[in-house]
């Protein structure tokens, strides 16, 4: 996790809120290290964390979170974690007969089909058992991404019904989180997408935006976020809406920055 | 504002304009039901103005009906009292929408079986209906089917006996319009009766409303507001257009507050009375007056021009002399 992005949404690991839907998105860049900061933000706070990967594969996933210091390994094998590898076991579907219902049962029927199998995959992952109940402090939901999920031919509205699901079950039942990064197509009319993210939006208690710079690509500010907090759970918490700040990605940390303060131009 | 939103029933739109589109509105009324919609933006939501005016409406004595599609039942309730809460039922769609827990516990029909169960509501007594949200539904059911449903709730049953007993009947909306086109929202837009815009400005939400009253021009006032925790509403100044009449925006597409562009310039649009004379005495350089037809038509004699040349020195070419220069 990056500790000055932590100081920007005023949280720790041992101070988190619950309950609430995270929004990430970004448009024209790459807005994977937010999905990096949380996955390993979660797990350093000792929550139960179920991982819809179904853009890289979990060796990536891995080898960032260790340079984030975290082991996806160990905590898998502790089952801390558990991951659903899309790249990998959307291949079993086609070559192995399924016994039970396969999370990603959707790519096998007409028209995206809906995507029921995969909520009851999340929900009986992060469903408390007796062993476990008190080890773990609350669990989390984390998919990378959910614009992936158009492309397969699943509808908008399909994937918007999925997460409210997850919201009931996730948010609402196990005082859960749910961080979710979509992308935003720009200036490309990509009305399905439009709709899942504005929608998603609307559901969303915190949204951050990673944006590529207006003026193209830069060395040393690799984009700007923006950070939106919506629904406060407490109507009486006193907070600024909106932040916008610019950002450099390094090997290990990303550093964050007033907008044209960057330590290069200084 | 609250009262005069409530004043008359109806369907009030709450929606944002451009980034931050939200529209809010109540009308109160005595009269038939009308729908209110509510369409808010992703800045300025809407939920917690849907939330102060069913407050209202529950402390006047209304009985409340909520379709809740998008947040749970205790996330809807919380922030109002007992008096609220007793008054209030809430129907739960969001939980289940699609039956998937197979429990049993699904509406038959769904939300447009709610909706048409509410149609056909007994007992008279003023009701208001609120929809959380009317994005949801228009997303998952035809936009004509719901109009039709939505139009056939916010008519008034009239009960034999009493002919004085029409049952009041308010629809609030909650819209979120980024979701939609301009054929749907101009489909619940013609049914709405109430248009309230929400946008703001340095944290400072405001509300446009747009009356339509039957037989009368389209009045818009603003109001600059916040929502307390317990949703009461705080006002704080109207805006300087006030009670503006002003053109139905169905022809128009904007409600815009009037801006001054030639407030806040950084360079002087404005000419000083010299200044004003100056430029008016001015000739310009082709203006073709009397005296310069005059000159040219007449030159006065002895005035032929020389041309004078001094050849340079330097300047002999071998093999293109001057010799056939005419001077």
């Amino acid at each position: 996790m990056f500790p000055e992005l932590n100081n920007l949404l005023n949280t720790t690991p041992d101070r988190t809120e619950q309950g609430t839907l995270t929004l990430l998105c970004d448009a024209k860049t790459d807005g994977s290290f937010l999905v990096h900061h949380f996955l390993s933000f979660y797990l350093k706070a000792n929550c139960k964390v179920c991982f819809v990967a179904l853009i890289q594969s979990f060796s990536h996933y891995n080898i960032v979170g260790q340079k984030l210091g975290v082991s996806l390994s160990t905590a898998r094998e502790r089952g801390q974690l558990v991951f659903l590898e899309g790249l990998k076991s959307s291949i079993d579907i086609f070559f192995q007969t399924q016994e039970e219902p396969h999370p990603l049962q959707f790519f096998r029927e007409a028209n995206g089909g809906n995507l029921q199998s995969l909520y009851e995959f999340v929900r009986d992952a992060l469903k408390p058992r007796d062993s476990e109940e008190t080890m773990w402090r609350y669990p989390v939901l984390l998919v990378d991404n959910l614009s992936v999920l158009l492309s397969l031919g699943v509808g908008a509205v399909t994937v918007l019904d999925f997460i409210q699901y997850c919201r009931a079950a996730v948010c609402c039942e196990l005082k859960g989180n749910i961080v979710a990064l979509v992308h935003d197509s720009g200036d490309a009319e990509d009305e399905e997408n439009d709709i899942l993210l504005n929608g998603l939006s609307h559901q969303s208690h915190l949204i951050l935006r990673a944006e590529g710079l207006a003026t193209g690509f830069c060395k040393d500010v690799h984009g700007q976020l923006r950070i939106l907090w919506r629904r406060p759970l407490q109507p009486t918490a006193q907070r600024d809406r909106s932040l916008t700040y610019q950002y450099k990605i390094q090997d290990k940390n990303v550093f964050f920055f007033a907008k044209g303060m960057s330590p290069a131009v200084l | 504002m609250l009262e005069s939103l409530l004043a008359l029933g109806g369907l009030v739109l709450l929606r944002g304009e451009g980034q931050s589109r939200g529209w809010w509105g109540r009308i109160k009324g005595r009269l038939s039901c009308k729908e209110q919609w509510l369409a808010d933006s992703v800045e300025w939501e809407g939920r917690g103005l849907l939330k102060a005016l069913i407050k209202k409406s529950a402390l006047c004595g209304e009985q409340v009906h909520v379709l809740g599609c998008e947040v749970s039942e205790e996330e809807f309730r919380e922030g109002f009292g007992a008096d609220v809460n007793n008054r209030l039922v809430y129907h739960d769609i969001f939980r289940d929408p699609l039956n998937w827990s197979k429990t049993g516990k699904a509406f038959p029909g769904g939300p447009l079986g709610i909706l048409r169960a509410m149609c056909r509501r007994t007992g008279p007594g003023p009701v208001t209906v609120a929809l959380d949200s009317l994005s949801w539904l228009l997303l998952r059911l035809p936009c004509i089917t719901l109009c039709q449903t939505l139009h056939a709730l916010s008519q008034p049953n009239i009960y034999p006996g009493d002919n004085s007993q029409v049952e009041q009947v308010r629809v609030l909306g909650l819209l979120h319009e980024e979701l939609h086109g301009p054929g749907p929202m101009g489909a619940l837009r013609s049914l709405a009766h109430t248009e309230v815009t929400l946008s703001g400005k340095m944290g400072q939400a405001s509300a446009s409303i747009l009356y339509r009253r039957p037989q009368q021009h389209a009045t818009l006032q603003t109001w600059w507001f916040s929502i307390l925790p317990d949703f009461s509403l705080d006002l704080h100044k109207e805006s300087p257009l006030q009670s503006q009449p002003h053109l139905d925006p169905q022809t128009t597409q904007y409600l815009y507050l009037q801006v001054d562009p030639t407030a806040h310039l950084t360079f002087n649009l404005h000419l000083s009375k010299k200044e004003r004379e100056a430029r008016d005495s001015l000739t310009l350089p082709f203006q073709f007056s009397s005296e310069k037809q005059q000159a040219l038509l007449y030159p006065v004699p002895g005035q032929k021009s020389h041309i004078f040349y001094e050849p340079d020195a330097y300047d002999v070419d071998q093999e293109d002399p001057d010799d056939d220069l005419d001077i």
